[in-house]
């Protein structure tokens, strides 16, 4: 079985985030990558089955020269190979020629599986997995917390407000992952020495396609830094306190 | 970049945090309560690779050298483990490696059987997290002066591959859960020269834990007394006749280093969280931290740790290059002690009553710093000998 795993480096949730000035697009360089956390999932995963079914796993990225440190990781958590998708043209892209890259680059390459975490935790679009597939032509089984394979059959549970549906598709398909699905592993000391042999090769991006952020199909207009913390409000109880709090949350339109 | 960031250490680092946060700090309390960790922690630190962390791969290590120990001490308390927790976790650091050298220097003599035999029951098995290891040396009547000490391995007169130890040992780490013990034993004349080590496994019938001993701090780490009455062991366990004190000796720099960082590691544990409290604290309508007074204390509790952790990992690049840092592993301990005690006393003076309480992680740090100035070298005991190294 052959599973492509695609994962993003994201700057780090804890880090303060800015967009440029020059081009209003997240400031990559200036804060520490790390991978998206649940692409995470979707490496345990891809490794989860890779172990029950034999077979390797392929690490894909697109992003700057830093996200190499990303596929790396993904590396030391024990897939077999990584490809890194670097080019100028590429910054900026938005998620319609995301997809499109790394749609041209899975493309025909006889994989088994395509598994996504379900969203970036910078952009939180959850469109990339649903947009490779539909090019790629290929079933989406997203929003997975469980994947069972049995052959060429893959089953999912789908998260739903209800419970889960449960949907099938026969391989190739694409899937994408939620935070129930499992724990992903740390890398081992070993797994972190052995990434530095695997073969990890930079690709260009695919031509053909307009990329980069002058396709980009949106714009940012304007932004602004978020207003500071202002001051909470202060309830005493002298036995109302129940009724203030319920009226504070209404006028929030929290309750 | 420098040596202790390269991809590979850096993520090493990462590892040890997620390993720290996963499956340490959530129940350190109830382990400190319990008076020891569990063995199932052996073998996760197996799993990662951090229980045979800077060993060869060839006898089941992870190949890696005391930076990447460095690291693991820095991260591991950074991430709100303890000093006891790596000393309980990781006293093979300084029970295995005389094991290792002597299989090696069996295997060096063409003793491919006798060498197989230490490394399959010994070593691979420590390395794996699956068997803990503990080393005796400090006996009941003497700790600094190794060459006093007076357990006894005799050979058995009827059986000349059989040795029978007789004698006592006691503050020994990990040796209540501990699958065999390291020991100092008199098998030769009086003093240094008639020193041996050897590897004694505590389910030989005449060892006994004697005494499980309660302490100041370490509290999660467990300490025994120990007793051998006509022990047997297999001469095979003998580290080589005599060659005890020098085997000792030996690794002595890299105990010493180790505890050095634990010191500055810890020290820089109780200044972040101290950091952070003042920030909080809010007294006579102010944050603590905007008083001059408590800024300058936390400049100053910096300033040592910056300087002890400079020197000592100065010194542990220049053990990974193979020099001889004796002496310099004596002054960063010793500065990284003095370090250590400063900064969690200033910590829990800053933390005001809360820095008393129990629930409170500096009080914990504060206990068990106290171990580091007494163990592994005693203050006084290492001046001297470097008043000797530095011929004074
Ligand atoms: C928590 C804990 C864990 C330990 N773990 C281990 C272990 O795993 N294995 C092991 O073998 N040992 C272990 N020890 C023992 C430790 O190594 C000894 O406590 C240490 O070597 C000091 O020996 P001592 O306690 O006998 O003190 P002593 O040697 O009696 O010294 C008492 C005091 O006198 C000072 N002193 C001694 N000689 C001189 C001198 N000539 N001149 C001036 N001052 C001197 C010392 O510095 C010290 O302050 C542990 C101890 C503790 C507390």
């Amino acid at each position: 079985m052959k599973i492509a795993v695609c994962v993003k480096q994201v700057p780090d949730t804890w880090a303060e985030k800015k967009l440029s000035d020059s081009d209003k697009t997240l400031d990559r360089e200036s804060v520490d990558g790390v991978m998206n956390e649940l692409d995470e999932y979707a490496v345990e995963e891809a490794l989860l089955i890779k172990e029950a079914n034999d077979g390797e796993v392929v690490a894909v990225s697109m992003g700057p020269d830093k996200a190499e440190e990303t596929v790396r990781k993904a590396l030391q958590m024990g897939a077999d190979s990584g490809i890194h998708i670097v080019d100028d043209s590429l910054a900026g892209s938005d998620s319609v020629a995301t997809a499109k890259t790394l749609a041209a680059t899975l493309k025909d390459q006889g994989y088994d599986l395509i598994i996504f975490g379900s969203e970036s935790t910078d952009a939180r679009m959850s469109v990339v997995p649903a947009m490779v597939a539909e090019l790629l032509d290929l079933p989406q089984l997203t929003f997975a917390s469980k994947v069972s394979v049995d052959g060429d059959a893959v089953t999912i549970q789908r998260q739903a407000d209800y419970g889960y549906d449960e949907v099938q598709a026969s391989t190739p398909a694409v899937i994408s992952v939620v935070e129930k699905i499992n724990e992903p592993r740390y890398p081992s000391f070993k797994g972190i020495m052995a990434a530095k042999k695997k073969p990890l090769e930079s690709v260009a991006a695919p031509s053909g396609e307009p990329v980069g952020l002058a396709s980009a199909r949106t714009e940012i207009l304007e932004f602004a830094e978020r207003p500071p913390k202002a001051a909470g409000v202060k309830i005493e109880d002298d036995g109302t306190g129940g009724v203030k709090v319920a009226d504070f949350l209404a006028e929030q339109k929290l309750i | 970049m420098d040596e202790f960031t390269t991809p590979e250490r850096t993520a090493l680092a990462e590892t040890v945090r997620e390993f720290t946060q996963r499956h340490i700090t959530a129940e350190l309390p109830q382990w400190e309560a319990e008076g020891r960790i569990p063995v199932k922690l052996h073998r996760l630190a197996g799993e990662a690779g951090l229980a045979g962390l800077s060993y060869p791969e060839a006898v089941g290590g992870s190949g890696g050298d005391l930076v990447d120990t460095t690291i693991m001490i820095e991260e591991m308390l950074g991430a709100g483990a303890s000093g006891g927790l790596i000393a309980g976790l990781f006293t093979q650091g300084i029970a295995t490696p005389h094991v290792i050298d002597e299989a090696q220097r069996r295997r060096d003599r063409g003793e491919t059987q006798a060498a197989d035999y230490l490394e399959d029951n010994y070593i691979r098995p420590v390395m794996a997290g699956d068997m803990i290891a503990s080393l005796g040396v400090t006996e009941p009547d003497g700790g600094s002066d190794v060459s006093g000490l007076r357990t006894r391995a005799q050979s058995d007169p009827e059986d000349p591959d059989t040795l029978i130890v007789n004698g006592a040992k006691t503050f020994i780490t990990s040796a209540i859960r501990a699958d065999y013990v390291t020991t100092a034993v008199r098998t030769g004349g009086p003093g240094a020269a008639g020193v041996s080590l050897l590897v004694i496994p505590t389910a030989a019938p005449g060892f006994t834990v004697a005494r499980e001993l309660d302490k100041m701090g370490w509290r999660c780490s467990d300490t025994a007394e120990l007793a051998f009455v006509d022990v047997r062991v297999p001469r095979l366990n003998l580290l080589g006749a005599e060659q005890g004190f020098a085997s000792l000796a030996r690794h002595f720099a890299v105990e010493r280093l180790t505890l050095a960082v634990t010191g500055y590691a810890t020290a820089q544990r109780c200044l972040d969280l101290t950091i952070e409290y003042a920030r909080n604290r809010e007294t006579f309508g102010k944050p603590l931290i905007s008083r001059q007074v408590i800024r300058h204390d936390l400049v100053e509790m910096h300033r040592q740790i910056d300087v002890a952790r400079t020197y000592t990992r100065d010194v542990v690049l220049a053990h990974a290059r193979g020099e001889e840092v004796m002496t310099r592993a004596l002054i960063a301990k010793q500065t990284a002690v003095d370090t250590c005690s400063y900064v969690v006393d200033r910590a829990v003076q800053i933390h005001g009553g809360a820095g008393y309480m129990k629930d409170s992680e500096v009080e914990r740090h504060y206990r068990d710093s106290r171990i580091l100035g007494i163990g592994g070298g005693a203050n006084e005991v290492m001046t001297d000998l470097a008043s000797k190294l530095l011929g004074y």
